[in-house]
């Protein structure tokens, strides 16, 4: 019953979310603070997870294969691991921690310290004001991380089969080449798209349903990463059976 | 003013508000008080909006808050300051930035008009010079006056204060008290103030509704308060021995 409960102030949160913004310029600052503080400031870690798993799953694939299967299944493996499940999957579940706690925390102390309150009183849609720049961003800059992921963790990959000589430079591009299919870059877009909804609503709801004090809010903060985490896992799975099969 | 009728309030089926009635008076200060848990930030929170009522009406100047949709309830809220036990400033924004808050949401005026009406606030509640400096980085005292600065910016016609006083010291607190009087006064205002402050009832209010188990028990001036009342209200009021002597002077003896 529990389970209800969430999912319908869950849903009822998102429409009032969804709502357009009182001040067009001031919705505008906050989505280019959010991008900022949802992009930029996750680039750091998203980069150096990229670049030390393309590294370990070349290494991996060429200790697993050598002698008995051609070189430039590295390469492939390298890019369908990398486009098909470690940056749209795992990617959004490292920012699941880092940002979706962040935005739990945040409004979460806004709630416990009346801040939210104080927006509604001035008549401003406290959950449209503080939710939706976070969501939007969320969605739009989510995807151009995973790019960047896929794209250093296959030159980290690339540098490290060369460097230990797991595989030559025209085997790899080959692989890399090899029964490549665009759609599997849809695929994955698609659902780093929807883990991005997902992580940023999910954090922001709980948040926004924080009461008491500061052990309260950090509370939500880990149910926010708990949570956020168990749907991405869940929606991955439905996604990839719905888009791949 | 603000009329209140038969409201009641319960949580998880025990009753908060029974059946309250009250009347708040423009251009004076009403004060609300009681013991804690008595009820009385919940009326409060139920007259702004913030909690739903069970069953009763809220009237702002004749129109029926409880009875409207939520778009017509924001009209009304931009009628409406509010100054919050803990401040509620918000901590991301400066203290000029709190205060051109509601300015920004609201007015259709550029930057720099509502930069300086924000100004203009903060010279009234004698703030100029801290207006770069964040939440943090000021005294509790100067976060109230921050507070009542933002809670005036768009000329409210309704103030409330929640426990101006919690966290201050004697001599701040009749500072922020006698704020909240002058700008009353000054502005024609609907002030309700929720307190369980003796010293700040005597210092700053016209009228007192005193709030027990969910009740209005008693309403009056300042002046008749000193004349007692249920015992209730002669236990919550002269509780301390500052104010047994105020009752011994008072009435002579």
């Amino acid at each position: 019953m529990r389970w209800f409960f969430h999912i319908g102030r869950y849903t009822r949160l998102l429409g009032q979310v969804f709502r357009v913004p009182e001040k067009g310029r001031v919705f505008w600052n906050l989505l280019v603070r959010e991008l900022d503080a949802i992009g930029t400031q996750s680039l750091g870690i998203v980069a150096l997870l990229s670049l030390f798993m393309g590294a370990v799953i070349c290494l991996q694939t060429a200790h697993q294969i050598s002698g008995w299967i051609p070189d430039y299944t590295v390469g492939f493996t390298v890019r369908q691991t990398m486009i098909l499940e470690f940056s749209p999957t795992l990617i959004p579940v490292i920012l699941a921690g880092k940002v979706g706690s962040n935005i739990a925390s945040q409004i979460g102390t806004m709630r416990v310290t009346e801040q939210i309150d104080a927006l509604e009183i001035m008549g401003v849609n406290s959950a449209g004001y503080l939710i939706l720049p976070k969501v939007i961003a969320g969605v739009a800059i989510v995807p151009f991380l995973v790019v960047l992921s896929m794209g250093l963790g296959i030159a980290s990959g690339l540098g490290v089969a060369l460097l230990t000589g797991a595989s030559g430079l025209a085997d790899f591009e080959y692989g890399m080449r090899i029964d490549f299919k665009p759609f599997d870059v849809v695929y994955a877009l698609t659902k780093t798209t929807v883990f991005g909804f997902l992580m940023t609503t999910i954090s922001a709801y709980h948040g926004y349903h924080a009461f008491g004090g500061a052990l309260e809010v950090g509370r939500a903060s880990t149910r926010a990463v708990v949570w956020s985490v168990v749907v991405i896992m869940v929606a991955n799975l439905v996604l990839t059976q719905l888009l791949l099969n | 003013m603000i009329e209140v009728k038969e409201l009641s309030k319960e949580f998880a089926g025990r009753p908060v508000l029974r059946s309250v009635s009250a009347r708040f008076e423009a251009g004076k200060v009403n004060f609300v008080i009681g013991r804690s848990g008595s009820g009385k930030s919940v009326l409060v929170k139920c007259i702004v909006g913030l909690l739903e009522p069970e069953s009763g009406s809220v009237a702002y100047d004749g129109r029926d808050f409880t009875a409207m949709d939520v778009q017509d309830r924001k009209e009304v809220r931009k009628e409406i300051g509010m100054l919050f036990q803990g401040s509620a400033l918000f901590d991301s924004m400066t203290v000029l930035e709190n205060v051109m808050f509601p300015l920004q949401m609201f007015r259709t005026a550029s930057v720099e008009e509502n930069r300086e009406r924000a100004l203009e606030c903060l010279r009234r509640v004698e703030l100029v010079g801290a207006e770069d400096r964040y939440p943090a980085q000021v005294s509790g005292g100067m976060q109230k006056r921050v507070g009542i600065a933002r809670a005036i910016a768009l000329n409210p016609r309704y103030l409330f204060c929640d426990e101006p006083n919690s966290g201050l010291d004697p001599q701040t607190a009749i500072v922020i008290d006698d704020l909240i009087r002058a700008i009353t006064q000054e502005f024609n205002m609907t002030t309700v103030v929720v307190s369980h402050d003796m010293n700040s009832v005597m210092q700053a209010s016209d009228n007192v509704h005193f709030v027990h188990e969910g009740q209005i028990l008693w309403n009056g001036t300042r002046e008749a308060l000193l004349a007692g009342g249920p015992p209730e209200l002669e236990a919550f009021v002269f509780a301390s021995s500052l104010m047994q002597r105020v009752r011994k002077v008072s009435r002579g003896i």
